[in-house]
């Protein structure tokens, strides 16, 4: 690397990797005033959606809009680039309602490189980074493979599965990153030399097929909903009532596991050829078929890839077997008898890091100024990155400016909890959201996102005057109108009774609030509106949060409750410097846990696997003293 | 989630409680609580002559005589006789409003106020927790605080291996399995709002009201079980071993002075095995009379055999009996062997007979049977049942092996089962929220979360987090995901 430096920039922020994290990360650098560049091995992949043709899902959902709470991108590029909108779970609790769009997966792209172009402080450039600059220990710049240096004050690592890619198709092996593009093969050591752990993830994608060859009266079609929700609170609900497209569903059969089984020993994972770990929650469909042995079939969703394309998406099939094999297996499943498969179905193995190296910042702990955000952290999914992304930039840009960082917690965000299980919790495999992960999920719902976050986003700079406004308003109208509700006293009235009496409600023996009687399930906002004549209209999310909060509330303020509890452990900070040699009385396994953690507050260290309670007892007593000695 | 966690982050401010003089049979015993419910627990559970209480009047650091009422159930029913002492904060050991009851000893009557104390809203105190709180609240210094916190330690583990101990066998793997239903139905529920497109809820509701009453049915039956002492028995595990009809079940009866155990001069008799408490100079037994030790083909006596043989194991004490009239025989060896590694006592009995064996002959088959061949002492007395001879001499070795430390019974047994009952306790509330949930046609992820609770409270009898069970759980028993 002795090769002089002929090209010397000045900037403030370089992002590597200009995928879902680092367009967020990217965006929000610009938008807090810092002059940013963008690097990519491919200005046409730029956003790329290179598995599924989703945004959202169960949990996912609930990421996209909390980024769009902080000011992020995501959600305001899928509400006009999609094709296909649903909310999952509509029948279960508020808390566990998702939003999941299909994209078109090209639109979506473009669109997204389109408000990067014409951000301002934002330089797109095509190029690999090499190497990380840093002086004790301290980000100086970045170095490109041609040898152009980029000197900047932070640098946010967004490789996604590009670091030493390679990609298994049976036998085939190519050294390249998803879709054949190019895979960056020397960043990987300047990170070592910096110290910093490395290990090696896997994950796999479908065959694509070409729509023409597809059978779609042998399947069921899937629908969007009919009134279609936008993911982005900015989004103006009328702009994304659109034409539809459909998914279909089939199903795998016993032929299909017959071949499968077959060739289980030309399967690179079952061959001992891949190295990585795979995720559990999307096994390939070897997977399937040998751990759920019992199971006769398995569901295949047929899932548009965009409206200008044939290509059409094989979810639930993804596979690293031989391309003769996938043709044969795919080809037993009804509608796909005569199938031609566009791309084939690979595995693909990257370098990632082990994300406990990292502050909830997702800066690392002992270099300034380098973040990490996204796939490169141990995540999969293209919303887990996005909010990794906008977290690291919005700290980054933090930290240049002086301000005190950023950090969610568990009680406040799906994005807290992701990130804390990322650096605190040990991680084998690319982790994915889960809303179960989410203790208090009854508090973190998609639909208050804004009532939640809007407000951090502002203070960060993310969030405009206006949009901060409206949330205020918002937030005030439901408030009154709760009180209204729960001050609204119901006498037993004759035409009362005869109203809950048709309702199928039992009648009123003493007069109660209105809100109470809004508690009882066969009751809602909507029916109480005949006996609820004083109401003035409000706008439906005012009413939607009014109605959550108050037919919920038991459940909602027993979580409040624990929530308290939680912020008790959160906000005991533990100081940067403590030297846990010593703190007398940890166990050694403790000891060896918290030094190599380094975690920011008891809380935090409380969930460290390896620490008891007698040692969070025992760290608790000795920060008392520690505080009284400064 | 962080159910776990619960002791420590409510340390500084909710109220404990705890036997402060430690749970031994002595004369007098004192009930400590420390916090801000202090006063107001003890006005709920103390009456004075007059049948009144008003400790938030009453001045710092006076002592008032009068009752402890246990007034759950809708009954009223004086436990004892007390005198109760107020200390108002900040002028205490721990800085905080604390009441001391000093009551009459003895481990069930302690037992009892403590366990009424902790009914009215106070909670038991962590092992070192009084002094702890004495030194966040400023009253002793570090030094002092340092050795609390290895004791802290020591004694976290240490009731945590108690508990373990404890609950190795039927109560374990009666939690364990309680707990494996449950995660596997949160497993379920979790799959299903994770991937509804794959897992459907449909009918879900009826299988999960008809699961979570037997789950409600199987706590309340152990909760019960509490009451009437069937789980928890303290003192030191004595156990009385020998082969059939060598007088094994006449000692248990003349150490409790009862006619327990059914006694005959048939082999076999005893064929399930007795529990009794017994005191010996302040030390409190808690014996065990099993079923003779011999190879049989009667099915019920075989269980008898097994169970006589699980008790020894888990003993800390043995009282062998031998019958001097008989010859030994291969139950006789079968039996040195299996007490071989265990503190024993060995009865030498029916002396009033004929002798058949010696002493020495005992003797010199036990060491053939010692992994070294070699014991410092040999422990064995002659006894007679019959004639009331030689019980004075167990009494005396009983108390010297106890004040030797070479036998021993934890103070933290009677607090861990106290413990466990909290436990039980908010697990049966959680699921009795289930249930709720369910009959108000609450949507499926409400139910998932008071299950998660109860999994939580389960786990902490038997010394388990819940890290990544459920995460695991959903991976390994249903298929997901793209």
């Amino acid at each position: 690397m002795a090769v002089e430096v002929k090209v010397r920039e000045k900037v403030d922020v370089c992002v590597i990797g200009a995928g879902h994290a680092g367009c967020e990360a990217a965006l929000a650098c610009a938008r807090l005033g810092m002059e940013t560049v963008i690097f990519t091995v491919s200005i046409d992949s730029i956003a790329l959606m290179p598995c599924n043709p989703n945004i959202g899902g169960s949990s996912k959902g609930h990421l996209v809009r909390e980024v769009d709470a902080l000011g992020g991108e995501m959600g305001k590029v899928i509400d006009r680039t999609f094709i296909q909108s649903k909310m999952l779970n509509r029948s279960k609790g508020p808390a566990v309602h998702s939003l999941r769009a299909q994209a078109d997966k090209a639109e979506y792209s473009r669109t997204m490189r389109k408000v990067l172009e014409n951000q301002d402080n934002i330089t797109i450039k095509q190029a690999e980074i090499c190497e990380i600059l840093t002086e004790n220990r301290k980000i100086t710049g970045v170095k490109t493979f041609t040898g152009s240096v980029y000197e900047c004050k932070a640098v946010i690592l967004c490789t996604g599965t590009y670091l030493k890619a390679r990609c298994l198709c049976g036998e085939a092996i190519t050294y390249t990153g998803p879709n054949g593009l190019q895979a960056a093969n020397y960043l990987t050591d300047s990170l070592k030399d910096l110290g910093i752990e490395i290990r090696r993830f896997k994950t796999g994608t479908p065959a694509r097929m070409d729509k023409r060859t597809i059978d779609f009266s042998k399947m069921e079609e899937q629908f969007g909903d009919e009134r279609v929700i936008p993911f982005s609170f900015s989004t103006n609900p009328e702009d994304v009532q659109i034409d539809q497209v459909s998914c279909w569903l089939t199903y795998t059969n016993a032929e299909t596991h017959k071949i499968i089984r077959e060739n289980l020993d030309r399967s690179p994972i079952y061959a001992g050829v891949i190295e990585g770990t795979g995720p559990r929650y999307c096994p390939s469909i070897e997977d399937k078929v040998v751990k759920f042995a019992d199971k006769e079939r398995h569901q295949v969703f047929i899932e548009p890839e965009g409206l200008y394309t044939n290509e059409m998406y094989v979810g639930g099939m993804s596979s690293s077997l031989p391309e003769d094999v996938q043709i044969a297996m795919y080809r037993t499943v009804p509608g796909l008898e005569n199938c031609k498969i566009v791309r084939n179905a690979y595995a693909i193995e990257y370098d990632c890091i082990n994300a406990k190296q990292l502050y909830p910042t997702l800066e690392f702990k002992d270099i300034k100024g380098l973040f990490s955000a996204g796939q490169l952290n141990g995540s999969s999914g293209y919303e887990e990155a996005a909010a990794q992304g906008l977290v690291a930039g919005i700290n980054a840009a933090l930290l240049i400016k002086g301000r005190e960082q950023i950090i969610l917690d568990r009680s406040e965000a799906y994005i807290g909890v992701l990130i804390d299980d990322l650096v605190t919790k040990d991680n084998f495999e690319p982790y994915r959201m889960m809303t179960s992960r989410a203790e208090y999920r009854l508090l973190l719902r998609q639909d208050n996102a804004d009532l939640r976050l809007r407000e951090k986003g502002y203070r960060v700079g993310l969030i405009s005057e206006k949009d901060y406004e409206a949330t205020l308003i918002k937030k005030k109208m439901i408030n009154e109108e709760m009180k209204r509700l729960k001050n609204l006293m119901v006498g037993a009235s004759k035409n009362v009774q005869k109203f809950l009496s048709l309702k199928g409600s039992s009648e009123l023996k003493t007069a109660t609030s209105m809100a109470e009687l809004m508690c009882r399930p066969e009751l809602s906002y909507d029916i109480l509106s005949e006996i609820d004549t004083d109401r003035v209209p409000l706008p439906e999310d005012v009413i939607e949060q009014v109605e959550i909060e108050i037919k919920y509330e038991g459940y909602i303020s027993r979580q409040l409750k624990q929530v308290s509890q939680f912020k008790k452990m959160e906000n005991k900070k533990i100081p940067e410097n403590l030297d846990y040699h010593d703190v007398k009385s940890l166990r050694l396994e403790a000891r060896q846990k918290l030094m190599d953690r380094k975690p920011v507050s008891i809380g935090q260290a409380s969930r460290i696997s390896g620490v008891s309670p007698a040692d969070i007892s025992v760290l608790l007593i000795y920060l008392e003293h520690f505080k009284k000695d400064n | 989630m962080d159910v776990f966690w619960e002791f420590i982050i409510v340390m500084k401010s909710d109220t404990i409680t705890a036997v402060a003089t430690g749970m031994v049979d002595s004369g007098i015993a004192i009930i400590r609580i420390s916090g801000e419910d202090a006063i107001q627990i003890a006005d709920k559970i103390y009456e004075s002559k007059s049948g009144k209480s008003c400790f938030r009047e009453f001045s710092s650091h006076t002592i008032h005589y009068g009752y402890i009422v246990d007034k759950s159930n809708g009954q009223r029913s004086i436990i004892d006789e007390v005198m109760v002492s107020l200390m108002k904060a900040p002028n205490s050991y721990t800085a905080e409003d604390t009441v001391e009851i000093n009551c009459h000893g003895g481990i069930l009557m302690t037992k009892r106020i403590l366990e009424t104390v902790i009914r009215n809203g106070a909670r038991l105190a962590e092992p070192g927790e009084f002094t702890k709180r004495a030194f966040l609240n400023g009253r002793i210094d570090l030094s002092k605080a340092e050795a609390v916190m290895d004791i802290i330690h020591a004694k976290n583990n240490l009731a945590l291996k108690n508990s373990v101990n404890q609950l190795k066998g039927s109560v374990f793997d009666f939690i364990q399995k309680l707990r494996n239903d449950i995660l596997y139905e949160i497993a379920y529920i979790e799959s299903a709002l994770d991937d509804p497109e794959h897992i459907s809820l449909e009918g879900y509701r009826e299988k999960l009201l008809e699961k979570t009453d037997n789950i409600l049915g199987s706590l309340k039956k152990w909760m019960d079980s509490f009451d009437n002492g069937k789980i928890l028995k303290e003192g030191i595990r004595t156990v009385i071993v020998g082969k059939p009809n060598v007088g094994k079940s006449s000692f248990l009866n003349l150490f409790t002075g009862e006619e327990k155990a059914i006694v005959t001069d048939i082999a076999g008799t005893t064929r399930d095995v007795l529990e009794e408490s017994v005191y010996l100079n302040g030390i409190h037994l808690n014996m065990v009379d099993t079923a003779g030790i011999r190879q049989t083909t009667d099915k019920v006596e075989e269980i008898g055999v097994g169970k006589a043989r699980k008790y020894a194991d888990e003993a800390d004490l043995i009282l062998y009996v031998i019958d001097a009239s008989v010859s030994l025989d291969e139950n006789d060896y079968d039996i040195m062997e299996m007490i071989s590694d265990k503190k024993f006592i060995i009865l030498f009995n029916k002396t009033d007979l004929e002798h058949c064996i010696t002493e020495d002959m005992v003797k010199r088959e036990f060491l053939l049977r010692i992994p070294d061949g070699f014991l410092s002492d040999f422990p064995l007395i002659r006894t007679s049942v019959k004639e009331n001879k030689g019980m004075d001499r167990l009494e005396e070795m009983i108390k010297d092996m106890f004040f030797h430390g070479d036998i021993s019974y934890d103070n933290e047994a009677i607090i861990t089962n106290v413990r466990h009952k909290e436990a039980i306790m908010d697990a049966y509330e959680s699921m009795l929220q289930v249930k709720v949930s369910i009959e108000n046609d609450m949507p499926e992820d409400f139910y998932s979360i008071d299950l998660m609770s109860s999994y939580a409270s389960l786990g902490k009898i038997i010394g388990e987090e819940v890290g990544e069970d459920l995460i695991n759980e959903i991976f390994s028993k249903f298929c997901m995901g793209k």
